[in-house]
């Protein structure tokens, strides 16, 4: 949900991701949580996200009749929670910059020149 | 989850052991964290099962306090790596899963409504003027539930309005008047204790924003 905000840039949402480390972490199935927030997420950029990370199960493409699938809750419940970015960074679309993730927390930090 | 238990386990986290003087860091008492994240799920329903953001979240506490009491997605934001990563032990100890970013609160570039519940200490602005509205500028922004925030008494006419005309907030109400002690950790603090009285607000986002 992260997104760049340097000064100037009108599009810095997705952040493409670069991983160098991912952890995937057992977090415990919340069917009712998934449901509520499928339409809120913007599907594409987690299926984008989840692919950088090395999981291609998504689907590209995704609907609401899709949620009453439990496998496909599952696949979603995978990206969403369980993939985790260790080391790495993120970049910003439009102008390339890096903002890099260590030990799982990323620096959006910006320059003062980018304010 | 009992409120002394809560209590207890808040008291237990690590804090700042050099806290920084222009960041206005202090930890968010156990005291005071587990009142606000108890009356916010029990009285508002604001935080199990939720996503939760604690902006400024400094070692964790509040954010940590919201995992305790079962939100199903925690988010911590600050500027400090320092404190992040006592945040992270922090998380660690109580083997609990927190997502941590580093950020400018005002700089944040956040999509879409995923955050139901934003829950913070912001800092009163008395080292960096205005501050405290920034925070809650950006967390009306991206909560799309409710924001549980503190700020000092003497602000609260200021803060209903700004929130209130400014911020579009539906509703801004003082759930309670604490009193927050600042240990002596600065060494330009004079007297051994302060206390400071303090509002728990609660702010809903402007509908639909």
């Amino acid at each position: 949900m992260l997104s760049c905000n340097i000064k100037g840039v009108t599009n810095g949402f997705p952040l493409r991701i670069e991983a160098e480390k991912v952890v995937e972490k057992q977090v415990d199935f919340n069917a009712d949580f998934l449901k509520n927030m499928f339409p809120k997420i913007e599907w594409k950029a987690l299926v984008a996200a989840a692919k950088s990370m090395g999981y291609t199960d998504l689907p590209d493409q995704a609907e609401s009749s899709m949620i009453d699938s439990e496998e496909f809750l599952k696949k979603f419940h995978h990206a969403l929670l369980q993939l985790h970015l260790e080391e790495g960074a993120l970049i910003c679309p439009e102008t390339g910059r890096r903002f890099p993730v260590n030990k799982g927390i990323p620096n959006m930090l910006l320059h003062e020149d980018e304010v | 989850m009992k409120l002394k238990q809560l209590e207890s386990l808040l008291g237990g986290l690590q804090q700042f052991p050099n806290p920084k003087m222009e960041l206005e860091q202090y930890p968010t008492g156990p005291h005071i964290a587990s009142r606000m994240l108890y009356t916010a799920e029990n009285s508002f329903g604001d935080v199990s099962g939720k996503v939760v953001a604690d902006f400024g979240c400094g070692c964790g506490t509040l954010g940590l306090a919201a995992a305790l009491l079962d939100a199903e997605h925690v988010i911590g934001l600050d500027i400090d790596s320092q404190s992040l990563e006592i945040a992270s032990l922090n998380a660690e100890d109580l083997e609990l899963d927190i997502d941590l970013v580093q950020c400018d609160i005002r700089n944040l570039g956040w999509r879409g409504q995923t955050v139901n519940t934003v829950v913070m200490n912001p800092p009163f602005g008395t080292r960096k003027k205005g501050a405290d509205m920034d925070f809650l500028f950006v967390a009306l922004k991206i909560a799309s539930q409710a924001v549980y925030s503190l700020h000092k008494t003497t602000t609260r006419d200021h803060v209903k309005r700004i929130a209130s005309r400014d911020f579009s907030a539906s509703s801004a109400e003082v759930l309670c008047e604490l009193r927050f002690d600042v240990p002596q950790l600065y060494k330009f603090h004079k007297k051994r204790e302060v206390d400071i009285a303090v509002d728990l607000w609660r702010f809903v986002p402007q509908r639909n924003h």
